[in-house]
């Protein structure tokens, strides 16, 4: 009878009705997170498509070619840049006025002559005779060639006006103009001149403030961690410690700079602008990430391996640092590496400490001036020539591409040296 | 021959004395008055126990009645766990082991132990067994090591199933091959006591026999206290057994007696499976 009773309601129309509107509120769920996956992806293909569509042109850079006689008292005289106008004049002989001729020189870069005397400084015996050289176009030259100044435009609205447009045609048409790799960008420093402007002395700086972070965040962040997990006794103490850990890791980046310049620059007198500092603020910021991930990974290592070794008779720290410590290494290492992504991608700190100066030198040491590769984006992106536009485009690329390779590593780490139980 | 009487309460040396009365020949360990207490909640309620040299120890009761609690006093186990206090004596060759001579990481070197789950480390089998041997310095040669591990494994019954694949890691066994591997771990630092907290209960019978035999040929060289919940298991392995319960040891005596003629009515409940 109860058999029966119980058949039938499970099989009654009701029951159907209900399983169905379950399926289809699973259906509706599933709908709603695939809709939710594919708009986070939508989002992130428009960002980095407009990024590379903006940055991509700028690894491309315009140079000209020149046939410079290497005069020998100008060579000496360190004052090459007349022999490339003059090797430009040879080109172009119907402009012969003042003013046309300095729209002409305004076709080279500033920094051309740097080329030449480079090149005698390789090879002296180019003194004296007449050679084949490429040398950097002006960055609205360039602008002009990848087709980002029009020519359709009235002439007082170009920004290039028909001299050099004639000028730049002519060479064309000689094949004397190309656009080749731009080994500048990440060869230089910082430059007024976006043409000669790299980002090499950003990554140098970058590099020099990771160091510092890493190499004072890393051993101090692991052995906070393995007192307060392995021996520290709990109690309040250690809760007040733990409670304050975790909201330093939420305080806003900027607040660690200030405290940077109160303490670093302000009181202890350190350098402003020096990857020194600037590596210290940033190991303060990025000391809790590492204390935390290395709790939970510490955490994660079951207690019957300390057992076990207590078991045998190893002291406690033998028990740590045979073997807690090398089977929490995967999630220690994990969670320092994302620590010094973020640590790499930050800016407002720096900007407290000074690392927001323009330095076209290549920072040599820790207390050379120097900037970071995400604050040189930010000062890019403040420059209002054309040519800085698809630069800091190019530069965030390579920032993108540094953070890609260090997650990846964290993800490659974890999945070789992960154990499980 | 009830064990208590022999030895009253009464008679419990002071703490400062770290020479204690041996618990008369072939007494091994002596536990007197241990009281356990997690915070305020008291675990043991005043142990008295003799564990006789080269014996079998069988610890039995029902779940909660404090037998690991009272195993993992006698290599102090219990120092690790937070808001654990222990009073009374317990006593090595009657030295007091919560002294001042003797050091608890000293103490667990004398003291071996085997656990419930099978803990090997995740390293080659190899490793598992020389890591002891290696931290206390037995062994000073490569040669040396490679016999202790030998004699280790053959000791435990594992050599002739991993002699060829030392160097494989210790995980990769199979649950009663990895728990022979931790009683081989045990003893290649030549314990004078093994301790064994439920060593079965993860294992199937096949591997639980194997484990048994094990333990009927170590009691040669060592004294073992093993806790279990399986009764045959503790008429088949044990010599001795006390019987648990509610944190008060109620009963100890020769296994045979507890189980043919016990006499306390806790304890025949519990053997004749009315509660446990």
């Amino acid at each position: 009878m109860s058999v029966t009773a119980t058949k039938s309601r499970y099989q009654s129309a009701e029951f159907a009705d209900r399983l169905r509107r379950r399926y289809a509120a699973e259906r509706r769920f599933r709908l709603a997170g695939m809709a939710a996956v594919g708009i986070a992806s939508l989002m992130l293909v428009v960002l980095l498509g407009s990024i590379v569509g903006k940055g991509y042109t700028a690894f491309w850079q315009t140079q000209i070619r020149l046939e410079v006689t290497f005069d020998k008292a100008q060579v000496e005289e360190g004052n090459t840049m007349p022999l490339l106008r003059q090797a430009l004049y040879a080109v172009v002989p119907e402009v012969t006025d003042r003013a046309g001729r300095r729209s002409l020189n305004e076709l080279l870069s500033s920094g051309a002559p740097y080329q030449l005397e480079a090149m005698v400084k390789a090879n002296p015996a180019l003194v004296g005779t007449k050679q084949t050289v490429w040398v950097l176009a002006d960055d609205e030259v360039d602008q002009f060639m990848k087709g980002f100044i029009r020519r359709d435009v009235p002439e007082s609205e170009r920004r290039l006006n028909d001299i050099k447009i004639g000028a730049l045609d002519k060479l064309a048409a000689a094949g004397a103009v190309k656009s080749a790799f731009n080994t500048t960008l990440f060869t230089a420093g910082d430059s007024r001149e976006p043409e000669q402007a790299g980002i090499w002395g950003a990554i140098v700086g970058s590099f020099l403030t990771l160091t510092v972070t890493m190499l004072l965040s890393v051993p101090i962040g692991v052995a906070a961690a393995v007192y307060l997990e392995e021996f520290a006794p709990k109690n309040r103490w250690t809760d007040l410690i733990e409670v304050n850990i975790n909201n330093l890791a939420a305080v806003p980046s900027i607040i660690f700079g200030l405290l940077g310049l109160a303490v670093f620059l302000g009181f202890f007198g350190m350098p402003r602008s020096a990857p020194l500092v600037g590596g210290l603020v940033m190991a303060l910021m990025t000391l809790p990430v590492i204390i935390i991930a290395s709790r939970v990974a510490l955490k994660a290592v079951p207690p019957s391996i300390r057992e076990a070794a207590l078991g045998v008779g190893a002291s406690p720290l033998q028990t740590v640092a045979h073997h807690v410590l090398p089977l929490a290494m995967p999630g220690i290492l994990t969670g320092t590496i994302i620590g010094m992504a973020r640590a790499l991608g930050e800016t407002a700190p720096l900007l407290m400490i000074g690392m927001v100066a323009f330095i076209v030198d290549i920072p040599h040491g820790l207390t050379d001036s120097a900037t970071a590769l995400p604050v040189q984006i930010y000062m890019w992106a403040d420059s209002p020539e054309r040519a800085f536009t698809e630069r800091t485009s190019a530069a965030i690329l390579v920032l993108l591409a540094f953070l890609i390779l260090m997650n990846g590593l964290a993800v490659f780490l974890r999945k070789k040296f992960e154990r499980r139980w | 021959m009830s064990v208590q009487t022999q030895y009253p309460t009464a008679s419990v040396p002071p703490r400062a004395e770290t020479q204690v009365r041996a618990g008369g020949p072939g007494v091994k360990m002596v536990a007197r008055d241990v009281k356990v207490y997690y915070g305020a909640k008291q675990a043991l309620k005043g142990i008295d126990l003799d564990i006789q040299e080269n014996r079998v120890m069988a610890l039995i009761g029902p779940s909660g009645c404090g037998k690991s609690t009272f195993l993992r006093c006698l290599n102090r186990m219990n120092d690790t766990i937070e808001n654990c206090r222990v009073e009374g004596l317990i006593a090595l060759d009657g030295e007091d082991v919560y002294g001042r001579t003797i050091d608890a990481v000293q103490l667990r070197a004398r003291v071996g132990m085997v656990f419930q789950k099978p803990n090997p480390f995740p390293k080659s089998i190899y490793d598992n067994i020389a890591y002891g041997p290696r931290i206390h310095g037995i062994a000073t040669h490569r040669d040396e090591m490679d016999e202790i591990v030998q004699t280790s494994l053959e000791r435990a019954g594992l050599w002739n199933e991993v002699k060829d694949r030392l160097r494989e890691p210790g995980t990769g066994l199979s649950g009663g091959q990895q728990q022979r591997l931790c009683i081989a771990r045990a003893i290649a630092v030549s314990p004078e006591v093994i301790l064994m907290d439920e060593p079965c209960s993860a294992l199937d019978p096949i591997a639980t026999a194997h484990i048994e035999e094990l333990i009927d040929e170590l009691r040669e060289n060592y004294t073992i206290v093993i806790v279990t919940h399986n009764m045959q298991q503790a008429a088949r392995v044990s010599q001795k057994t006390a019987f648990f319960h509610l944190g008060e040891m109620v009963e100890c005596d020769d296994t045979e007696e507890i189980f043919t003629n016990p006499r306390d009515e806790r304890t025949q409940g519990y053997i004749t499976g009315r509660y446990g």
